[in-house]
């Protein structure tokens, strides 16, 4: 298990050791909220490299990941705990012919099935606990969060309270498509995690695709920088950035030419409008634009 | 840490929440312990470091960066909170001040609004500036929307009840005590445990009544029914009955897209109507369906709509334009982007009370193949008939 970061800086450059290239504002929410354990609460567009962070903090800090997909109806037995009900019923049969089994026996330790959460607190290391999507699941599940997500702790009602030795580092991620409630956010360091600007999406570029040139990796950061200033339904994040560099790279491209782009902008866009929107004229334009940008 | 720096971080998170975010006691510790570990070298750094802690949600970010701005760094504070207190009218052309800056300007600075009056030509201007903003038409239009009798809304009350039928209810992903279903083993145990033999418990999806989204439209050919259909709204989003109740979130449009799900929270329908029309800033002025839909699902869709909603589209389908009009097909495209985004959409068309009614108009026609449903909307008595005709298959 490596030390915490000693600064904002080391933060940052612990980070893009790790190939991620973070602003400086997440390296300071990130550097906080590892200092102060507080859980870090993140928010942004799908595929801007929220879920990364967690990902980069279990390599950097070496440490385990545990990560809990939300969904809808996702309730305590399948995040926290779970009692090992066919074991139980086994032990009861088996206890009526011999001697009778009380029911304090019965909701031990060896009938419990931890999940997720609780394995975090459990660990003898604290481990990297990623709570991905958390505006998927519903709003009672958020109450039940609130415990843990202060006192790292989580409360069995037949065994009674579970403290965790160490704190896990939480990273909580939404991608918005609800408010979250103040209450969980209120225990949160909050960040925003928006579109990286041009410097910062070809930094990132480089250090995740290295095998793209320097020349095709500005014309392909230029031409997604583009598209993003269109009104489009769903707008490429860094993901598909990268995504579609190697499927360039596939495709043994050297530079952007409107039949590559055409051939590949379903890597980029997910919508048959946005599609229809940017094939044709709307490329043309972009990729003129990017050429102009490139060499002048 | 400096006694004045901490000061001032407290003096800021409090001005902050006079500006409407929600700081609180907490959260000023939280700012204060963080900046013990560092952060206070370079500006970004320190914004960064105050941003992480009192920011809860992105939409504060540009009144958190302005209070910023002004509360750390410029000189010229009180000049520039004066600027800010003094008529848009006397602003550069081309650079209006985003309309926090005023809350702003009251939160940093309460007792600027008492200082000395400006002259009266300031004041005529004042007046002038608001005319234009607020037009007496509109002013006078919102009358429409006084306040219900006890009849009425007694009548609207009923008639909500029956409307649940509208809302059928669907199983969720949990799970309730039920008479027959799947074995619920956690109840079956605690039974068995407590006496002799095995007893069964069994459990079954628990219903949840789909989520509701209402869009209506409030333009000038809707504005005889705009209130009762705001009452309407309202009626859905505070059931009397809270069992079965659905979750609802409530647009109005005309020329532009408005949220008044949390306007419409206030539990009185006539305060809560008034509240809406006093945030509305397109009563009965045009119509552009097309636009505010486009609106709606390119900025709202994804964090409003939930996949099994029922949406509630209220409107005339007026828009302007004939068949081959760009609107009109922008108006069949967005309709169809929702129709694929929701379980049901429901048209409620006032225009259905008149007899032998034919789509004629462009809008109308572009948009009736995209809904599920095309319902009559023009009076109580109507919406009535509509409950009836749901209740029986």
């Amino acid at each position: 298990m490596a030390a915490l970061p000693s600064s904002i800086d080391d933060c940052a450059a612990g980070l893009l050791a790790h190939d991620y290239v973070a602003e400086r504002e997440l390296a300071c929410a990130v550097f906080l909220a590892l200092r102060l354990q507080r859980p870090l609460f993140l928010e942004g567009e799908p595929g801007t490299g929220k879920t990364e962070i967690a990902k980069t903090l279990a390599a950097l800090l070496d440490r385990p990941l545990i990560r809990l997909q939300c969904y809808e109806g996702l309730d305590m037995a399948s995040a926290a705990y779970e009692w090992n009900y066919a074991r139980q019923m086994l032990e009861i049969q088996a206890a009526k012919e011999g001697q009778r089994l009380s029911s304090d026996e019965l909701f031990t330790r060896r009938f419990l099935i931890p999940r997720a959460l609780l394995q975090a607190l459990e660990m003898p290391g604290p481990p990297v606990l990623l709570i991905d999507e958390l505006d998927r699941a519903d709003e009672p599940f958020e109450a039940f969060l609130l415990e843990l997500l202060s006192d790292f702790q989580l409360t069995i009602p037949e065994l009674g309270t579970v403290s965790a030795a160490a704190p896990p580092i939480v990273v909580i991620t939404s991608n918005r498509t609800r408010e979250i409630h103040d209450a969980v956010k209120r225990r949160c360091l909050y960040h925003w995690v928006g579109f990286p600007d041009a410097a910062r999406e070809l930094a990132i570029l480089q250090r995740r695709v290295p095998g793209a040139g320097e020349a095709l990796a500005r014309q392909i950061v230029g031409f997604i920088q583009g598209l993003r200033g269109i009104d489009l339904y769903k707008l490429p994040g860094i993901a598909e950035t990268i995504e579609w560099s190697r499927a360039l790279l596939e495709l043994n491209a050297l530079v952007l030419d409107p039949e590559t782009v055409h051939m590949t902008l379903g890597v980029l866009l997910k919508y048959q409008d946005d599609i229809a929107k940017v094939q044709g004229s709307e490329a043309a334009r972009l990729l003129e634009q990017v050429r102009v940008a490139t060499h002048g | 840490m400096a006694d004045h720096l901490a000061t001032n971080v407290v003096h800021f998170s409090r001005v902050l929440r006079d500006a409407g975010l929600r700081v609180g006691t907490d959260r000023i510790e939280l700012c204060l312990q963080a900046l013990q570990l560092g952060g206070i070298a370079s500006r970004r750094d320190f914004k960064a470091t105050l941003a992480a802690c009192l920011l809860d949600r992105q939409e504060h970010r540009a009144l958190f960066e302005q209070a910023f701005h002004i509360f750390w760094r410029d000189p010229d504070l009180m000049g520039r909170v004066m600027a800010m207190l003094l008529p848009r009218a006397q602003a550069k052309p081309g650079t209006p001040p985003p309309p926090e800056n005023r809350r702003l300007a009251d939160a940093l600075f309460p007792q600027a609004a008492k200082l000395p009056q400006p002259p009266a030509e300031e004041q005529a201007r004042i007046e002038l500036d608001a005319t234009l903003t607020w037009s007496q038409r509109e002013l006078l239009r919102q009358r429409d929307f006084e306040t219900m009798t006890v009849a009425e809304w007694a009548q609207a009350k009923r008639l909500l009840a029956q409307l649940q039928t509208l809302f059928p209810r669907r199983p969720t992903r949990r799970w309730a005590p039920a008479a027959q279903g799947r074995v619920a083993w956690r109840a079956s145990l605690r039974a068995s445990a407590r006496g002799p033999g095995l007893a069964l418990r069994r459990e079954r999806p628990r219903l949840r009544v789909a989520p509701l989204l209402i869009l209506a439209d409030i333009s000038g050919s809707m504005s005889r029914y705009s209130r009762m259909l705001l009452h309407l709204a309202h009626g859905l989003a505070n059931p009397q009955q809270q069992r079965h109740a659905p979750r609802v979130a409530s647009f109005v449009f005309g020329t532009r897209l408005t949220p008044i799900t949390r306007l419409l929270r206030q539990r009185d329908p006539d305060l809560a109507v008034a509240a809406v029309s006093r945030r509305v800033a397109d009563w009965s002025g045009g119509t552009r369906i097309s636009a505010c839909l486009h609106e709606f699902n390119q900025h709202w869709a994804r964090r409003v709509l939930p996949a099994d909603a029922t949406v509630l589209l209220i409107t005339d389908g007026l828009e302007q334009g004939a068949d081959d009009d760009p609107r009109c097909e922008a108006l069949a495209r967005e309709a169809a982007r929702l129709r694929l985004r929701c379980r049901q959409l429901i048209w409620l068309n006032p225009l259905l009370r008149y007899e032998g009614f034919e789509p004629k108009a462009a809008g109308i026609r572009a948009l009736l193949p995209q809904v599920s449903q095309h319902l009559p909307a023009h009076n109580l008595a109507s919406l009535e008939q509509l409950a009836a005709m749901l209740r029986t298959p």
